[in-house]
Parts: structure tokens; C-alpha cells; sequence
């Protein structure tokens, strides 16, 4: 026999309870998991880590100092003392690489960061007022832009001097500009969609709509930006202490060790080998970490 | 009265000539009744909309709402009447911050509109149920949601500073057919429980008539004939009108259908035909109507009609 009482409606909160759903994933969670199945951006993403434990705590394990000279094992090749050999100094490579990470990537982030600071609020404001004021402040994106960043070194180092200083100051200078120009263009966007117009008619100041509408939807792009800021930097930095406007001996940065191996490069390869593979490894990581988080944070774009 | 819209005429300046979206609109709209804004894409009924919440700034007319004239007040003396004034809007994709939860968009307004904080919860939760969600569904993201449920988030927006009136900019048109007679039942039943004023905006004419105590038909940036609904459906006067009803589908293929064909293509904004607007396409037109530019006249029974020929 049946009860007719088993055989009422559901109340709302029992049929939604009912039904089986996935556990709630923030955007966060759901572009990590994403993430997590690109293998390339993974292997990356390791690559990185290494790379930064290396910098940091390398230098500290190795019984070599970075600038510690002796002339009898002068230009050695790689041994199981000195894993990369040594240079003309006597100086071991291993320790010295370890030690030019700290500086390059130290000068990739902290561009990276400069970059992110002002290009996001510069952008920001460029593309939410827009009109005039835009026109005017990528206009001086454009001049920012189209000089190259060796002029704004050279004339550094005439006001401050050659060095690490110098090299931030123009990677800050000239860093932000492409940063800026995303962060416009996203702004620009998402100014005209339908739910930042609601927060408008909902009375929400431009304030609220820029923080709490507008740049969270920005923050994929910018975090996508920024990866791919940061191996930019670290070849800008490379570049310029190759051609001697970089950090001055004896501290050591993968740019100076590529340019001093240079000269003797026949003879010793491996002096040139291991800081230059550095660069590229470190530049690869951050392009395939950057790729793999375009694709997490926008799976739209996936084809 | 609640809503009084008198010549209200909104342009934009485009590079190929000065698009007149909104050419002289007026109606008026009572405490509790639901006008229904019909016409093809492109005729300014969306427009007319946000230049009635004050998203565009109005280049002529007189909005008065509530006995306040806000035509041209400032954004900062306008938030106290956006309390007052909702939207509802088409997209229900679009119209929700897909980096916010159903809980904090629905928060929002109370937080803009300085109700106090220890209230909130509870009102979402409340408001969760009135628009037919549970109150699990708070944390959840626009992304997790169906269409219809997502417009049931932007409905229980709307309502969250509880306003009266609500402008519904096509609330319908982007939602599955099955979804769409939920979402109308329900506005119909929140207008019953909390008194709501509707200006309904769409172009399924059949839903319109469901809804609407009346009905004012817009064509190119003017209205040209508003009526009672069942009067304007009975007895529709105006050509345009007459032509848009005879293309509503009927559900039975057996009935006789007199479809009156429009010839044409809606004449561009930026330079809209001289005299009757609806002269091109008119399949009544005479020679005179390219020189008369007609007024709503009074037809008798609260229907008024752009057309002194009928």
C-alpha cells in the first residue's frame, strides 16, 4: 500500500539537493586544474622552481665564493670539483651561474613587477576614461615604446652610472609600455559589457566597477603578460651586459659570463656553454608556462 | 504615477551622420501596471530604456519618475532613484561577472545602497528563494548555472534593493522557448507580491500581450500607436501595427492566415523619410503621407494611433 504523503512535490532546496553537481571550483581552482594537465606548462612551471632554488640556496651549498680566484685550475674544463669547469680566473662556473641567476632573474621579476604596477594602472585609467586623455597617454606609450632600450642605457650610465641600477631603471622605463597597451584593450573590452553596465545601474561608483568588475576579468591576461614579461627582461638584461652596459666583475650575471666565454669560445666551449644554456632553458620555462597559461586562464582560446 | 516620459529624443553622432534612436518619445506609466514596448531591431526600444535609467544622457524630453524630473540630474543625485529604478536585462550570459559569486552579485546593490551588513545574508538567502533558487546555490558561480537559472540570479539582482519599478530590456528573448513562460509567470507573480511597475520590453508580440496592461508600438525612434492591450491586439489601427500582428504565428496549422507583407527594409536612422516615418513601407500610404508628419491622436478608449487616415 502506498501513502499519499510519499508522493508530494519537492520543496526547491530538496530538488537542487537532489541533483548530483560537481563540487563549486572558483575560476582560480578550475584554470589550476587546467594547468595541471599541460604537460609542457608543467615541465615548465618545475623548470622555474629549480631554477629559483638554485639562485637562492645554490650559492650557499657550493664551498666555491663567486668571486674566490685560483689561478691553478685556471680555464679547467668540467670536473667533478668543478662541475663547469672554471674560467681564466680560476673562478668556478658552477657557483658563478648559480650566483648570475640571482641577478637575472631578480632583474625579470623586478621589471616584471615595475611593469605590472604601472602598465596596469596606467591602462586601466587610459582605457576607463578613454576619449581624449587616451589618445593622448598612447601617444606617449608609442615615443616610450619606439626608442630601444640601449638608448635609455647609455644615456644612464652617463647620469648614474653603468650596472644593475642603471638596467632597472630602463627595464622600468620601457617594460610597462606593451603591459599598458593589453591592459587598455582589455579595459576597453570590458567597459561594454553587459554586467558592468549592470553594476552601473545598480548605482556602483567608477571606482567599484574599475576594481571589483573590470580589472578582476583583466587579471587572466595580465598574469599571461607578465609570464611572458619576465624571460623578456631576463634576455634584455643578458643582452645589455653582453655588449658591456651591463653589471660590472666581479659580480656576475648570465650576460657577462656569455660575453667574457666569447673570446676564448674555440678553445673553451664549455665556458660559454653552460651560462648560455641557462638563459635559454630559463627562457624556454617561462614561454611554455606562459602558453600553457594562456590556454588555462582563457579555455576559449583553445582551438 | 510612476514614470512620465514627455518628447524624450536621444541621438548619437556617428561618423556617417547624427542616428536619431529616440525621436520624441512619450507615455506614461501607473503604479503597478506593465507597458510592453514592442518593435523590430534597430527601432530604439532598448535605447528609449536606458535613457530612461539615465545610462545615456538625454538630448531632449522631460523624465519625471516618482514626481522627481531626473532628466538631467547628476549620476551622484541619481543613486538615490537607482534604489528605485531596476533593470533586468537580455543576455543573462553577459550580465553577470563571471568573477563573482550568485551570493555576491546579488550582495552588491545592498552594499552600493548602504543596507546594513548584518541584514545581507539573510536577504540573499530570501531573495535566492523568491526567484525559485536554493540558498546553496550563493556560492556558486555564474558559469555553474543554466541559462534560466542565471536569469533568475540578474532578476534577484534587480530586485535586491527593492525597487519599483522594473525595466525588463528583452528578459526573455535569450532564454530557451521552455524557460521562457517560467520566467514570465514569475515576474508576473513578484509584480502581484511586491507591486512592482514594469516597462516590458520585447519583440515576441504574443508574450507582450500576456503580460502588458498595455502596449505602445515603436517604429524608428517614435511610438506610433499605444492601446490597452487586449484593445491593441483586437483591434490594432495603425498600419504598422496591423502588419506587425498579422506575422504573430498562429498555433493552428489550419487557420486562415492574412499575413500582410512589409515591403522593404527598415530605412536607416540617420536619415529617416520625410513626413510619416512609415510612409515607404506603408501599404496603405497615400501621396500626402510624405509631407504630414502625424501626431498620436486620441481614438477613443485610451488607444492612441500616429495615423489620421485610420
Amino acid at each position: 500500500m502506498y501513502n499519499p504523503e510519499d508522493f508530494l512535490p519537492l520543496t526547491v532546496d530538496e530538488r537542487e539537493s537532489s541533483e548530483t553537481l560537481r563540487p563549486s571550483k572558483t575560476y582560480w581552482a578550475d584554470a589550476w586544474s587546467r594547468l595541471k594537465n599541460d604537460r609542457a606548462a608543467m615541465i615548465g612551471l618545475y623548470v622555474i622552481l629549480a631554477v629559483i632554488l638554485l639562485a637562492v640556496f645554490g650559492p650557499m651549498l657550493s664551498r666555491y665564493e663567486y668571486d674566490g680566484m685560483d689561478f691553478n685550475v685556471s680555464n679547467d674544463p668540467p670536473s667533478l670539483t668543478h662541475w663547469f669547469g672554471c674560467d681564466m680566473f680560476g673562478r668556478d662556473l658552477f657557483v658563478r651561474v648559480m650566483y648570475g641567476a640571482r641577478i637575472s632573474l631578480s632583474v625579470g621579476f623586478i621589471a616584471s613587477f615595475i611593469s605590472l604596477a604601472i602598465g596596469v594602472v596606467y591602462g586601466g585609467i587610459s582605457g576607463y576614461i578613454g576619449g581624449r586623455l587616451d589618445d593622448v597617454m598612447m601617444r606617449i606609450v608609442d615615443v616610450i615604446y619606439s626608442v630601444p632600450a640601449m638608448i635609455y642605457v647609455i644615456l644612464l650610465m652617463v647620469v648614474v652610472g653603468a650596472g644593475l641600477k642603471s638596467i632597472f631603471i630602463t627595464l622600468g622605463i620601457s617594460y610597462w609600455a606593451p603591459m599598458a597597451r593589453m591592459v587598455r584593450a582589455e579595459v576597453m573590452r570590458l567597459k561594454n559589457e553587459e554586467f558592468v553596465t549592470a553594476a552601473r545601474v545598480a548605482g556602483a561608483s567608477s571606482a567599484r566597477i574599475l576594481f571589483r568588475h573590470i580589472i578582476p576579468n583583466a587579471m587572466g591576461a595580465v598574469i599571461v603578460t607578465l609570464t611572458f614579461s619576465v624571460p623578456g627582461a631576463i634576455f634584455t638584461e643578458a643582452f645589455l651586459s653582453f655588449v658591456g652596459l651591463g653589471v660590472s666583475a666581479p659580480m656576475a650575471s648570465w650576460g657577462v659570463l656569455s660575453s667574457d666565454a666569447v673570446p676564448a669560445m674555440a678553445i673553451y666551449p664549455w665556458q660559454l656553454f653552460f651560462p648560455a644554456g641557462a638563459i635559454s632553458i630559463t627562457i624556454l620555462a617561462f614561454n611554455f608556462l606562459g602558453d600553457g597559461l594562456r590556454d588555462a586562464l582563457d579555455p576559449k582560446l583553445r582551438k | 504615477m510612476m514614470l512620465e516620459v514627455d518628447g524624450l529624443t536621444k541621438y548619437f553622432d556617428t561618423p556617417s551622420g547624427r542616428v536619431h534612436s529616440v525621436d520624441g518619445v512619450s507615455f506614461t506609466l501607473e503604479k503597478g501596471e506593465t507597458l510592453g514596448l514592442v518593435g523590430e531591431s534597430g527601432c530604439g526600444k532598448s535605447t528609449t530604456a536606458r535613457t530612461v535609467i539615465r545610462l545615456y544622457e538625454p538630448d531632449d524630453g522631460r523624465i519625471i519618475f516618482g514626481g522627481h524630473d531626473i532628466t538631467h540630474i547628476t549620476q551622484r543625485e541619481m543613486l538615490p532613484f537607482r534604489r528605485r529604478m531596476q533593470m533586468i536585462f537580455q543576455d543573462p550570459y553577459a550580465s553577470l561577472n563571471p568573477r563573482m559569486t550568485a551570493g555576491e552579485i546579488i550582495r552588491e546593490p545592498m552594499t552600493i545602497h548602504n543596507i546594513p551588513k548584518d541584514e545581507h545574508s539573510d536577504r540573499v538567502h530570501n531573495l535566492l528563494h523568491l526567484v525559485g533558487l536554493n540558498s546553496e546555490q550563493a556560492g556558486r558561480y555564474p558559469h555553474e548555472f543554466s541559462g534560466g537559472q542565471r536569469q533568475r540570479i540578474g532578476i534577484a539582482r534587480a530586485l535586491a534593493a527593492e525597487p519599483e519599478m522594473i525595466i525588463c530590456d528583452e528578459p526573455i528573448s535569450a532564454l530557451d522557448v521552455s524557460i521562457q513562460a517560467q520566467i514570465v509567470n514569475m515576474l508576473e507573480d513578484l509584480q502581484k507580491s511586491l507591486g512592482l511597475t514594469y516597462l516590458f520590453i520585447a519583440h515576441d508580440l504574443s508574450m507582450v500581450r500576456h503580460i502588458s496592461t498595455r502596449v505602445a508600438v515603436m517604429y524608428l525612434g517614435s511610438i506610433v500607436e499605444t492601446a490597452p492591450s487586449d484593445e491593441l491586439y483586437t483591434r490594432p489601427l495603425h498600419p504598422y501595427t496591423v502588419s506587425l500582428l498579422s506575422s504573430v504565428p498562429i498555433p493552428d496549422p489550419s487557420a486562415k492566415r492574412n499575413i500582410i507583407p512589409l515591403k522593404g527594409e527598415i530605412p536607416s536612422a540617420i536619415n529617416p523619410p520625410a513626413g510619416c516615418k512609415f510612409h515607404t513601407r506603408c501599404p496603405v500610404a497615400k501621396p500626402e503621407c510624405s509631407r504630414l508628419s502625424p501626431k498620436l491622436e486620441d481614438k477613443g478608449s485610451g488607444h492612441f494611433c500616429a495615423c489620421p487616415f485610420v
